[in-house]
């Protein structure tokens, strides 16, 4: 790769981005789920240059013991970089960088999962960076929770997460390498969309109260988009494998699902 | 009161099924008088409770479910049961699995590695299951060979009152014990057939959100036994019949087939002695195929099927 120069300007005379993007729209991106076979869920997610694999195994027994929690699962994120996703070789051991981006990945997802169905046990997350592009630590959260959906993992809700800047005083969501490196700022945030709720917010840079109110409402339009993404992406991984089935035979399909397992534990009263 | 869904849809996590005065079962959670979706499966509306069947997911335990585990640990009085898939250990305590007076040593009744077929007796999410193992069918396993599934599948695999196992027990005269945590014992005299069980059991997985799987299934293995009788003929009736393929071809069929699948943990066990006499068959449903002299013969089979066909039928007419 040529050593990098900053642009001239990362938004040009007609209001568009360097790649061609206008302010608020996202770069193109793909979500694909299941895409690994020996873990219990997995997911793909290429946004632009950007591409990451999330791996989920689990709730399975914890090692080391002594993490145990006796009321909950306990959720162990594991943000790695691939030593070629970045221009110059990353050194392979872990970075703070990484385990920051680790915590602040499990942190978000943390609020949605029903921890509490596993007490004692561990539900892993293993996020891999491919190749680096910006907006890494936000397309893992996407990868993630639809690698925890995969793995049949109860949760409240899938978590679509983007981050907004600011480059030459413009608002622009989903920051690529050279907005984030040599824009003014960038906001990653995580939603929930159904509840509207924000399980992520970090800043980086400065911005004003108004653009920090603008900034957030972009996230969250972008978020429900992603999440829309996310959705087909997981509808579509298992109605491909639903393969043909028709309406004509309910009665044969029904009392498969009578036989259901869980049939003992239904609770008292709620 | 609103409903967000079709029968059977598939759902995802935080999807919104629905308003109003219903409840939330397995796989859902209300949230403010709203159901959503916990997991990505099957949407089904009961009365007014909603639930959704996973179509992923380790094996969650719970009272009455037959397991098929392997002991990893002997604790004093207590076998520790593992179930292959899920985070919680089983415990066994002798007292639910042998008759006393028992000797002290319990390693002498099951020792490590021995795979046992019992049932869950109780389960908390804190202590891990209990299991016990007196009852028809639930003893220790011998011979044969393991394979796991997908436990959100098993369902299928027991099929509508057990229609589609018992249908594949008829049709290759296994025996075959399908645990609720998604392991599966398969044992046979002839290697082929077990193959062929794997095969079918395998097809069951890849295709469990399909329909007519029964009879798919079913014509698979018809299929496939017709390759295989005149190798079965051959070994077991060296006169009989003549008719079949060639031997050699037949032979190879099978195994090509079955075997490349990575992801299923077959164990083959050590070679099936056809020596053993087999005993009483524990079984999901209760009729069991006397297997004393049965063969893999096709004759046999045939009237068979055609009594089981309209019996299926009535059922899946209710």
């Amino acid at each position: 790769m040529s050593p990098e120069v900053k642009p001239d300007y990362l938004i040009s005379p007609e209001g568009l981005r360097n790649d061609g993007r206008r302010p608020d729209e996202m770069r193109p991106i793909e979500m694909k789920v299941g895409v690994l076979k020996q873990a219990d869920g997995s997911a793909s997610i290429r946004q632009g240059k950007t591409y990451i694999i999330a791996a989920v195994y689990g709730p399975r027994e914890l090692h080391p013991r002594h993490l145990t929690q006796n009321d909950r699962a306990y959720l162990r994120v594991v943000y790695r970089m691939a030593t070629f996703s970045v221009p110059d070789r990353k050194r392979p051991a872990p970075s703070r960088r990484e385990k920051e981006i680790s915590m602040v990945i499990a942190n978000s997802l943390r609020p949605v999962i029903f921890l509490e169905e596993f007490p004692k046990s561990v539900i892993d997350v293993f996020v891999t960076v491919i190749q680096a592009d910006g907006g890494t630590r936000c397309a893992a959260i996407n990868a993630a929770s639809l690698a925890l959906a995969d793995a049949g993992i109860p949760m409240r809700s899938l978590v679509p997460s983007v981050a907004v800047g600011k480059a030459d005083g413009h608002l622009l969501v989903d920051l690529g390498d050279e907005e984030d490196k040599y824009g003014q700022g960038d906001i990653p945030m995580a939603t929930i969309p159904h509840s509207d709720e924000i399980v992520l917010l970090q800043q980086d840079g400065s911005f004003t109260r108004e653009e920090i109110m603008e900034a957030a409402q972009m996230g969250i339009t972008s978020c429900k988009y992603l999440h829309e993404l996310q959705k087909d992406a997981l509808k579509l991984a298992y109605a491909r494998k639903e393969g043909e089935n028709g309406g004509d035979d309910d009665d044969d399909y029904e009392d498969d699902l009578e036989h259901d397992l869980g049939e003992a534990e239904i609770p008292g009263d709620d | 009161m609103a409903l967000f869904f079709t029968k059977r849809e598939i759902v995802v996590p935080g999807q919104l099924l629905a308003e109003g005065r219903y409840r939330a079962d397995v796989g859902a959670y209300g949230k403010d008088e709203k159901v959503y979706s916990a997991v990505v499966g099957l949407a089904e509306l009961r009365g007014n409770t909603v639930k959704v069947v996973p179509l992923q997911g380790v094996y969650i335990p719970s009272e009455g479910d037959l397991i098929i585990g392997k002991i990893t640990i002997v604790a004093g009085n207590n076998w520790k049961v593992d179930l292959g898939s899920g985070p919680y250990l089983a415990s066994l305590h002798a007292n639910n699995a042998l008759r006393r007076p028992y000797d002290d040593d319990i390693s002498r009744y099951m020792g490590i590695g021995d795979v046992i077929v019992a049932e869950v007796s109780a389960f908390d999410r804190n202590s891990g299951p209990f299991l016990f193992m007196k009852g028809r069918g639930l003893q220790k396993l011998e011979g044969g060979m393991l394979m796991s599934i997908n436990p959100a599948k098993v369902p299928r695999v027991i099929g509508r009152r057990g229609s589609m196992i018992s249908m594949i027990k008829d049709l290759l005269r296994v025996q075959t014990v399908v645990g609720q945590n998604g392991i599966i014992w398969i044992r046979s005299r002839d290697p082929k057939i077990m193959r062929l069980a794997v095969k079918a059991f395998e097809m069951i997985e890849a295709e469990a959100h399909t329909s007519k799987l029964t009879d798919r299934v079913h014509d698979m293995l018809k299929e496939e036994l017709k390759n295989l009788k005149g190798s079965i003929d051959e070994d077991d009736y060296p006169s009989d019949e003549d008719e079949g393929p060639p031997k050699d071809e037949a032979f190879e069929e099978a195994p090509v087939e079955t075997e490349p699948e990575p992801e299923v943990e077959s164990e083959p066990a050590p070679e099936p002695e056809p020596e053993v006499v087999p005993e009483d068959e524990p079984t999901e449903t209760k009729e069991e195929p006397s297997e004393v002299e049965a063969k893999p013969d096709k004759a046999k089979a045939k009237p068979k099927k055609v009594e089981e066909k309209p019996e299926e039928k009535e059922v899946s007419e209710e």
